[in-house]
C-alpha cells in the first residue's frame, strides 16, 4: 500500500530515519570492529594468499553481525522510501549517519575522534546533505 | 594517537573505496533503465537483468568497493575512511559535469567543495588510533623468570 508522504507525521518519519541511521552505524561499527580484530587484511594476505584473508573474513562472527545491521539498513531504507520522498530520506539518513558513526567510533572502538575528525564529520555531513538534497 | 603514514598502496585502496561505489550505483542505474519493468510477479525478470552488461559491471564495481572498504578498515580507522566514501559523490559530481556535460547547480558545488576540505582535514591527521597493550598480555617468558 502506497501511503503519500503528507499522511505521515514528523514523529513516525524521525523514526524511520532514526531506524536506518542506527542500523546503519550498528553495521558500520560491528564490520569495522570485525576488521580489526582480524587485523591487516594485506599481511594476511601476504602469508595465506587471498583465500587465507577470505577465510579470515568468513570466520569471523562480529563481520556477520556487522552484514546483518547493514541488510537491515537497506530494508529500512526501501521501507521508509515507501512512506517518505526521496529528497528527506536520503540527504537525512546519508548525512546524519557520518556524524553518529563518529560518535560510535568513539564510544565502542576507542577511536581517538579528536577536533579534526569532528570538523571534517560536520563538513563532510553538510556536504552530504547539500549533494543529495 | 601515534601518526601512521599511509603507503601509496593504501591510498591506492582508499582511491578505489572513493571510486567504485559512485561509479557502480551509476552503472546499476543505467542499466535497470535499460531494462524492462520489473515487477514481484514475475522475479525472474530481475535474475535475467543481473547478467546484462552495465549491471554486471556495476555488481562488479560494488563487490570491489566492499573488498577495498574492508581491507581499508584493517589498517585504518573507521573516521578516516567514512570520508573517503563520501568523497566519491564529488567524483561523480566532476564526470557529471566535465564528462557529461550535465549542468551542476551551485549547492552542489558547495556540497563539493565542503566534502574536500572534510577531507582533506581528515587526511592530514593520522589513519589509526593506537591502542596501548592490555597490562594482562605482558608475560615474562619461563627462562627469563628462572634466571631471576
Amino acid at each position: 500500500m502506497i501511503v503519500p508522504a503528507s499522511t505521515v507525521g514528523f514523529w513516525p518519519a524521525a523514526g524511520m530515519i532514526a531506524a536506518i541511521i542506527l542500523a546503519s552505524s550498528v553495521g558500520e561499527i560491528l564490520t569495522a570492529a570485525a576488521m580489526k580484530s582480524i587485523g591487516d587484511l594485506d599481511e594476511i594476505r601476504a602469508h595465506s594468499g587471498l583465500p587465507g584473508a577470505i577465510r579470515a573474513v568468513l570466520t569471523c562472527p562480529l563481520f556477520f553481525g556487522g552484514v546483518t545491521f547493514l541488510a537491515l539498513a537497506f530494508f529500512s531504507l526501501l521501507y521508509a522510501l515507501n512512506h517518505l520522498p526521496l529528497g528527506l530520506v536520503a540527504p537525512a539518513s546519508a548525512s546524519l549517519t557520518l556524524v553518529t558513526n563518529a560518535a560510535g567510533a568513539k564510544i565502542f572502538l576507542k577511536e581517538n575522534v579528536d577536533r579534526r575528525r569532528w570538523i571534517a564529520a560536520v563538513l563532510v555531513c553538510i556536504g552530504v546533505y547539500f549533494l543529495a538534497h | 594517537m601515534a601518526h601512521q603514514k599511509l603507503s601509496p598502496r593504501q591510498y591506492a585502496i582508499l582511491g578505489l573505496v572513493s571510486v567504485c561505489a559512485p561509479l557502480g550505483d551509476t552503472c546499476l542505474s543505467m542499466g535497470m533503465k535499460q531494462v524492462p519493468n520489473v515487477s514481484l510477479a514475475h522475479p525472474a525478470s530481475l535474475i535475467a537483468a543481473v547478467f546484462t552488461p552495465w549491471i554486471a559491471l556495476g555488481i562488479a564495481l560494488l563487490i570491489g568497493f566492499f573488498a577495498s572498504y574492508l581491507t581499508a578498515l584493517s589498517w585504518a580507522d573507521l573516521t578516516y575512511v567514512l570520508p573517503a566514501t563520501a568523497f566519491g559523490n564529488m567524483i561523480v559530481e566532476m564526470l557529471s559535469r566535465f564528462a557529461l556535460h550535465e549542468a551542476v547547480s551551485v549547492q552542489r558545488w558547495l556540497g563539493c567543495l565542503l566534502i574536500t576540505i572534510g577531507v582533506g582535514f581528515v587526511a592530514q591527521g593520522p589513519s589509526l588510533t593506537e591502542h596501548p597493550p592490555p597490562a594482562t598480555q605482558v608475560t615474562v617468558p619461563a627462562e627469563e623468570e628462572q634466571a631471576r
